[in-house]
């Protein structure tokens, strides 16, 4: 069974970030770029489910970055994964959820794909709205938000996370899941990991080497950034100090109903 | 020159950060308030394969530099793991060196695989009581019968033998009067021991590191097959001789790391604790002595990976090698004192984790080499003053 994983690189989420004014795009220079976070977990699963199926499973990284960016793609490989794909081209720059999908489709679908597993969301952008929208490109279900993944027999089973529980969902392969923190913290690389990733192949995809119709990148993109602002400051917390609880109950009470809260 | 990590050596210290993250401050904490050996923490970095990072690729290892393992040891001590986290695995990751450099294809298949896989653990028994850094005049005598060598003497300092499932062990076989050069005569092994059966381990109560235990030995009539000598019977000073540098480099790594530690702790703190309305450190009389901590620390693992390099390199190392060492403890010792001082009483309160790694930065400062007789070297060595001893 092949399993894609798809990744996203993103800029280091520990780094101070600034947007500039003019572009409405991050600023990334001087900020180092890392795997997406999320995206661990999405290898986390897959490696999990390459475990228990053992066999001819392969797990192959799929990401759509610039060209310059292609080592960081080594730290997947020494998770475990055996090989991967970058599918790199200045036209794609600036695609939206869209373009992304719909350019990222065209590449699964030539590197071949039994499954494909997608993080729940990237650090940057935090849209969430890729793996559905790669699901309908591939023409393939979409199980999304999934908390674990299992395949047996040709079938997927999985647990997708609910606000109150969760669902048990099956469906055939071909398909796509994205999946949850809950899906297990991903493991770090061992020193034969690092050691085996040197060998690894990293593939590049140039758009010419697709089946591409009409624009991508930023000309392609349905939608725009039309402003960006800062979330708003949170007001300091107000200390209500009494001399007993049912005073200081009153006193939250008062302060409640003068924001107009109750 | 490049003084950047590669993505390699980039992605063993992320990794290993990563890995430490699960020995938190707390771990290390309860290990040196309680003592016991860092079980876990040795069996994870074994399991991972970092036990084997400088092994050669034969025999499980991964076959890379001293860099590499500085880089390790460094990130390890970083972690917080501090000394009592780099010296619990610190002797399986290089002490074997002489056996990898002067043992046969047979001691070698019998005796690197288990310490790489973590199964078995190595102390290293040099040091005697009577002599300190005068080794060749160390009296541990190993007295040949038969196929076997009867080995009598005493050895003090010796890490992890409470712990330790084998021994590199140093003693005479040829006595001082017999032998031309005083480096004469002095014989390596590598062998089983068992605590009780011909060696007596003694453990030392100490100012810190409780958690790696430090040795006196007593050995009485301890056997040694033949066939765990290393290298020929006489040349065990020129066997040792060959990891002293390697020792002194990732030792210095460790110091680095532990600078670190004491200075991430100092400055979160300096960012929070507010007194007279604002962070302690804004003022300048706490941000100086941090900052200048800051750039005795980096500038000191310059010197290491320089130090490191001309190993790997081949090239001849000593006089890095031992800057190294002495820059890197002394910065890191300066770096944990100015973090108890930043923190004031809490600095001095076990919770807050800066006096364990202060009491921890002694232990590069004064292993496995003094910074006197290091700057004795320097003097003789490099500048070409008269030795004065």
């Amino acid at each position: 069974m092949k399993i894609v994983v798809t990744v996203k690189l993103v800029p280091d989420p520990n780094a101070e970030k600034k947007i500039d004014a003019g572009s409405k795009r991050l600023v990334r220079t001087g900020i180092e770029t890392v795997l997406n976070p999320y995206d661990e977990y999405a290898i986390e699963g897959a490696l999990k489910i390459k475990e228990s199926l053992g066999g001819d499973t392969t797990v192959t990284i799929f990401s759509m970055a610039p060209a310059a960016s292609k080592e960081v793609l080594r730290k997947a490989l020494a998770m475990g994964a055996d090989d991967a794909v970058l599918l790199t081209d200045p036209a794609l720059e600036g695609s939206d959820v869209r373009g992304t999908a719909y350019a990222m489709a065209q590449g699964i679908k030539q590197t071949g794909f039994d499954l494909v597993i997608c993080g729940g969301l990237a650090d940057d952008g935090s849209t969430g709205g890729v793996p559905g929208a790669l699901a309908e490109y591939l023409g393939v279900p979409g199980f999304t938000n999934c908390r674990q993944v299992e395949v047996a027999g040709g079938t997927l089973k999985v647990q997708r996370e609910t606000d109150s529980g969760y669902q048990v969902v099956s469906g055939p392969l071909p398909a796509l899941v994205s999946v949850t923190m809950a899906i297990g913290e991903p493991r770090y690389a061992s020193l034969k990991g690092i050691m085996g990733a040197k060998k690894k192949s990293i593939a590049t995809l140039a758009l010419a080497a697709l089946s591409v119709d009409g624009a991508v990148g930023g000309d392609g993109a349905k939608t725009e950034v039309r402003a960006v602002a800062a979330p708003p400051v949170r007001e300091k917390a107000r200390v209500v100090e009494a001399p007993d609880g049912a005073a200081g109950a009153r006193a939250i009470f008062d302060l409640l109903k003068e924001k107009k809260l109750v | 020159m490049d003084f950047e990590l590669s993505e390699e050596q980039q992605a063993i210290r992320d990794s290993v950060l990563k890995l430490c993250t699960r020995f938190d401050d707390a771990y290390w904490l309860e290990k040196d308030r309680h003592g016991g050996f860092p079980v876990e923490f040795h069996a994870a970095i074994a399991q991972a394969g970092w036990l084997g990072i400088a092994m050669p690729e034969a025999y499980g290892g991964a076959g890379l530099g001293i860099t590499e393992a500085a880089i390790l040891l460094e990130a390890v001590a970083e972690s917080g793991a501090g000394m009592s986290g780099a010296s619990a695995i610190h002797m399986n990751i290089f002490g074997l060196q002489p056996v990898v450099v002067f043992g046969t294809a047979e001691q070698k298949a019998r005796m690197l695989p288990p310490l790489i896989a973590g199964a078995e653990k190595a102390c290293f028994a040099v040091t005697e009581p009577n002599i300190g850094l005068n080794t060749t005049a160390l009296m541990t005598r190993a007295e040949k019968h038969g196929d076997r060598y009867v080995v009598n003497g005493e050895k003090i300092w010796i890490s992890t033998a409470q712990v330790a499932d084998k021994m590199l062990l140093l003693a005479r076989t040829t006595p001082r009067a017999d032998v031309k050069r005083k480096t004469d005569g002095l014989t390596l092994f590598y062998t089983s021991f068992r605590r009780g059966e011909g060696v007596e381990v003694r453990e030392i109560e100490k100012l810190g590191r409780k958690a790696v235990d430090s040795n006196m030995l007593f050995i009485n009539g301890l056997e040694i097959p033949e066939a765990d000598r290393i290298g020929a019977e006489g040349d065990g000073f020129k066997s040792i001789l060959h990891g002293m540098n390697p020792e002194r480099i990732l030792i210095a790594a460790e110091a680095v790391g532990i600078g670190r530690a004491a200075l991430r702790k100092a400055a979160a703190y300096a960012k929070e604790r507010v007194v007279f309305d604002r962070p302690i450190g804004q003022n300048q009389g706490i941000a100086h002595p941090l900052a200048r901590c800051w750039m005795d620390v980096e500038a000191a693992y310059l010197m290491v990976l320089r130090a490191a390099d001309a190993y790997d390199r081949g090239k001849e190392c000593g006089v890095e090698a031992n800057s190294a060492k002495y820059l890197a403890a002394e910065a890191a010792f300066h770096a944990c004192e100015t973090a108890v001082m930043t923190l004031g009483g809490m600095g001095y309160a076990k919770e807050y984790h800066v006096e364990r790694y202060l009491r921890e930065s002694l232990i590069p400062r004064i292993a496995p080499i003094s910074p006197h007789m290091i700057m004795n070297f320097i003097a003789e060595r490099v500048l070409g003053l008269p030795k004065s001893y």
